[in-house]
């Protein structure tokens, strides 16, 4: 689908962002006070360079580019890293950035002197960039992995405030959820791929039927749909989204208008060619989002925060898309398109309002703000803007949304109208939470609060304003916006080109049902006290819901863990040898039993006297180390095996191996010896008569066990090739002699690179613990060593305890 | 243990084992040895040089916390590995440099020697963090 050239400027849209945020705590502390401003260039500089494409896609081309990512001969599945826009991409793309700009002015303007300032401001613009990835990702592992970033930077964002602990668990919430529907994602997207054998989405869009007709077909909608659903968040998996409320305003503000919770619905809208008009679409879809959005709308009457108040409403816009989606309908995609840029615009002027009442009066509870009117003016009229948009009053881009959506309305169809019923109730109430939100605090007597309230910086409200003008002007010239905007997005999703009818007419029936939203709204609004406190009643009786729901799963998480960690990690050091042990023997003879394999015992050696002697120091020191009186001298006779191997590998021609067990075995018996005073262990070995026995037998079988398998292998023919291919070529092209060096650091250096990496982790951990037993870590590692105290408390821990037991 | 005797010659001792390993680290690509012999003998004599002189002193003398130094260690083959990058090879390609020095004996310089380094200081610094904490507590009883 590739009319147009590589655009190398959609990868540098992708990835602008994310250098950005690299640069931004710098920005941030020479710019102090501007760097809202300074930043806020790139997502403005991005919105251009998209705005360049509008042109092209009202045509009805689209723009791509394609870099190969990941290649590999192996397995066939095309991993690169693409983009395309149509022009459904291109509407979320222009939203994202559009609404980006005002954002990352406003956040320089709320969070200004915060001392994280230019972390958050970094965060932002990584969030930015990762929602850009996902909307413009041709292929699905670009989708995937943008679809996480999202996940990772909103955790960031939320839990920015991270010495509250509301914030964190919000954050760990919103990671959890979402995470987990990425998951479900990511099979599904690889289910895709299996199934059409697709890897770009902008040519699995081409296939139209090969999903629908495939019978994983709704193990494939389900995943994706788990995904969606729990991004967007449907009920059940809603609670996240107010929970997430914990975050700076500006966040909530970017979060709920145009990117994270919109990436779901991005997804299902990006899925609908190929997925949707089936049984199963037409049903889970509208019953999920339908239920969502009664959900959202009646909980937002309940809370006095208007924070929460706005959160519950995005809930009832998600559910509402959803709904909307599910219908499968030209009319209901349309409709859903204009909903969402109308609900995107109102939603980021209402947070940002809310967010400037918050910041100058220093309280956003409904009941405590009142007659602000006068002090913050700006602000004012950008809610009201925005009010008129979220109501649907005529001629507002809200209002040809409603008037979409009340399109369906027919009476040959109940099922439609059953949804159109649901989304008038929806409209009407959440109409209640606008107004309230646009009056509430600006008209009637002012009420003390805590800051002396005054008019937020420019750079705080020339964003709510613009989108609130935005939201009447598009209504204004809906002809012509329907034509350039919504008709090449709803040809995308409806896969079927789209002529737009959107112009200003006015229809009985259909001002009748916006008639009746009003009423709905009005009324909910008149009564709004009353209803809120009824709510509230019912909630003191139904308590439990997924969000307590969560905390159990959490909590039961953290128990099964901590019961798993106990049966396997109790303490008894010997319980653990012998775990090990009787494994091993077990791993060593089952094998060996099971193919029938085991080894004839080889002729008598004809060895000569010398190495005769050899052997009989290693046994020898073996016995020395059973006759043993004391541990040290336990340990220091098992140096004279070990002294005798390393002999024995000398005579064998094995000098490198000889070598290196000399080293191994002097620094073990030094070590070992150094432990055992450090851990004060008895001098004694206090095992009782029938552990000697048990453990005896154990390091019997696994001894033999080991000769068997050694046995076992020697008999057959050696294949030579690898150590022929090493012998032949380790001095032409690896330049040494030494082949075991050369194997060492030359051809299997990586197998090298990661041992030595765990030689250091494992000295990291050990250092740790030694530090543990002296009653916690008094020290860095680096810092200058005090002796500790000589009283220090000699605390038993299970492991000596178990080794002496 | 701790005699006039083996207090008086540990250093020399340690001087010499160190000296040692860094001659078998040097001539393992041909002979027996190599980065992980070398690091072993060096954290001998470390461990000796704590044994008699103390582990303050020893610590003293390293300057650098053994881990520190196994760090490095791993910070050097790992960029032994990434050589490749300026030659467009695979990581961890060996890479060959023979330098002809003024008095005609050839120099070989190579990304497995700078590795075989970084594996000695790996080894070195965790087998000596390890023996030095743990006669550090054998001390102070």
């Amino acid at each position: 689908m590739s009319d147009l050239p590589n655009h190398y400027a959609l990868l540098l849209i992708a990835l602008a962002p994310f250098i950005t945020a690299l640069l931004a705590p710098w920005v941030n502390r020479f710019a102090n006070g501007v760097s809202g401003w300074i930043l806020a260039t790139v997502p403005a500089a991005i919105f251009l360079v998209l705005a360049t494409y509008i042109g092209p896609i009202a045509d009805g081309g689209t723009v791509s580019f394609t870099m190969s990512w990941v290649e590999s001969q192996y397995f066939h599945f095309p991993i690169n890293l693409s983009f395309f826009v149509d022009g459904l991409s291109l509407i979320f793309a222009l939203l994202i950035s559009g609404i980006g700009t005002f954002i990352v002015t406003y956040s320089g303007g709320y969070l200004n002197g915060h001392r994280h300032q230019g972390r958050f401001l970094s965060f932002i613009l990584m969030f930015m960039g990762s929602m850009l990835g996902l909307v413009l990702a041709d292929n699905i592992i670009t989708l995937f992995v943008f679809w996480e970033l999202t996940s990772i930077t909103s955790f960031l964002l939320i839990g920015f405030n991270h010495n509250k602990e509301a914030s964190r668990r919000a954050a760990i919430q919103a990671l959890v959820v979402t995470g987990g529907g990425g998951l479900l994602l990511l099979f599904g997207l690889l289910m895709i791929f299996a199934v059409s054998g697709h890897s770009e989405l902008s040519t699995l869009m081409m296939d139209q039927n090969v999903l629908r007709d495939h019978p994983a077909y709704l193990l494939v909608l389900l995943l994706v749909l788990g995904g969606a659903f729990t991004k967007s968040a449907q009920v059940p998996f809603h609670f996240w989204l107010p929970n997430a409320m914990e975050a700076p305003t500006p966040v909530s503000a970017y979060l709920h208008s145009a990117t994270m919770v919109k990436a779901g619905v991005y997804l299902i809208a990006r899925m609908s060619p190929v997925l949707n008009d089936t049984i199963y679409w037409n049903t889970i879809l509208p019953i999920f989002g339908g239920i969502t959005l009664l959900t959202g709308a009646i909980m937002a009457l309940r809370q006095t925060d208007m924070k929460q108040m706005l959160a519950y409403t995005t809930l009832g816009s998600l559910g509402m898309l959803v709904m909307l989606l599910g219908l499968s309908e030209k009319v209901a995609i349309l409709a859903a398109l204009l909903f969402l840029v109308a609900h995107a615009f109102y939603k980021g002027a209402l947070f940002m309002v809310v967010g400037a009442i918050d910041h100058e009066s220093g309280t956003r509870d409904l009941t405590e703000v009142s007659g602000l009117r006068a002090k913050l003016p700006f602000t004012f009229i950008a809610a009201v803007l925005a009010a008129i948009s979220m109501a649907g009053f005529p001629i507002s881009l809200g209002y040809f949304a409603k008037e979409e959506i009340y399109l369906l309305f027919g009476p040959e169809n109940v099922w439609s109208m059953a949804l159109v019923l649901v989304a008038l109730i929806g409209n009407g109430l959440m109409m209640a939470v606008g107004l309230a939100i646009a009056i509430k605090p600006f008209f009637g007597k002012m009420l003390e609060t805590p800051k002396s309230p005054h008019e937020a910086p420019l750079s705080m409200y020339w964003g709510p304003i613009i989108l609130g003008v935005l939201g009447l002007a598009a209504g204004f010239y809906i002809t012509d916006v329907g034509q350039i905007f919504f008709a090449p997005a709803a040809t995308a999703v409806y896969a079927k080109l789209v002529e737009t009818h959107l112009k200003l007419h006015f229809d009985a029936l259909l001002i009748a049902l916006s008639v009746a939203t009003w009423v709905v709204g009005g009324l909910a609004f008149y009564k709004l006290e009353s209803i809120r406190s009824f709510l509230r009643r019912v909630a003191t009786v139904w308590r439990w819901g997924p969000d307590q729901g969560f905390d159990q799963f959490m909590f039961g998480l953290i128990r099964l863990a901590d019961r798993v960690t106990r049966l396997l990690h109790h303490g008894r050091l010997e319980l653990y040898l012998i775990l090990v042990f009787v494994c091993l023997a077990g791993a060593l003879f089952t094998p060996l039993i099971m193919q029938d394999a085991l080894p004839k015992l080889p002729a008598f050696p004809n060895l000569h006297f010398y190495e005769w002697s050899i052997i009989a120091i290693a046994a020898i020191g073996l016995i020395a180390v059973i006759a043993a009186k004391t541990r040290l001298v336990a340990i220091v006779s098992l140096g004279i095996q070990g002294f005798s191997v390393a002999v024995i590998f000398l005579l064998f021609g094995a000098p490198d191996l000889g070598f290196t067990q000399l080293m191994v075995e002097t620094l073990s018996v030094v070590i070992l010896a150094l432990v055992m005073t450090r851990l004060h262990l008895d001098q004694r070995d206090a095992r009782v008569l029938e552990e000697a026995v048990r453990d005896g037998a154990i390091a019997i079988v696994c001894g033999f066990g080991f000769v068997a398998v050694l046995l076992a292998v020697l008999s057959v023919e050696l294949d030579t090739s690898l150590s022929d291919l090493f012998v032949a070529t380790s001095v032409p092209i690896a330049h040494g002699r030494n082949i075991v060096n050369v194997i060492l650091v030359d051809y299997r250096a990586l197998d090298t690179l990661g041992e030595i990496t765990v030689v250091m982790t494992a000295g990291i951990a050990i250092l740790a613990l030694i530090g543990i037993r002296l009653g916690g870590p008094k020290r860095g590692i680096g810092a200058p060593k005090k002796a500790p105290k000589s009283g220090a408390p000699k605390r038993t821990t299970p492991r000596s305890k178990g080794a002496r037991a | 243990m701790n005699t006039v005797i083996f207090r008086t010659i540990a250093p020399f001792l340690a001087a010499l084992m160190i000296l040692f390993s860094v001659f078998v680290l040097l001539r393992g690509h041909n002979e027996p040895g190599g980065g992980f012999i070398g690091g072993l003998i060096a954290a001998s004599a470390i461990a000796i040089y704590g044994i008699a002189a103390g582990v303050n002193e020893v610590r003293k003398a390293l300057v650098f916390h053994p881990i520190a130094v196994a760090g490095l260690g791993v910070f050097l083959a790992t960029l032994a590995g990434f050589m490749s990058l300026f030659v467009d090879a695979p990581f961890l390609k060996g890479l060959w440099l023979f330098l002809e020095l003024s008095d005609g004996t050839e120099l070989a310089l190579s990304t497995p020697l700078l590795f075989d380094i970084g594996v000695y200081f790996v080894v070195v610094g965790a087998i000596s963090a390890i023996a030095l904490e743990l006669e550090e507590d054998e001390e102070t009883r």
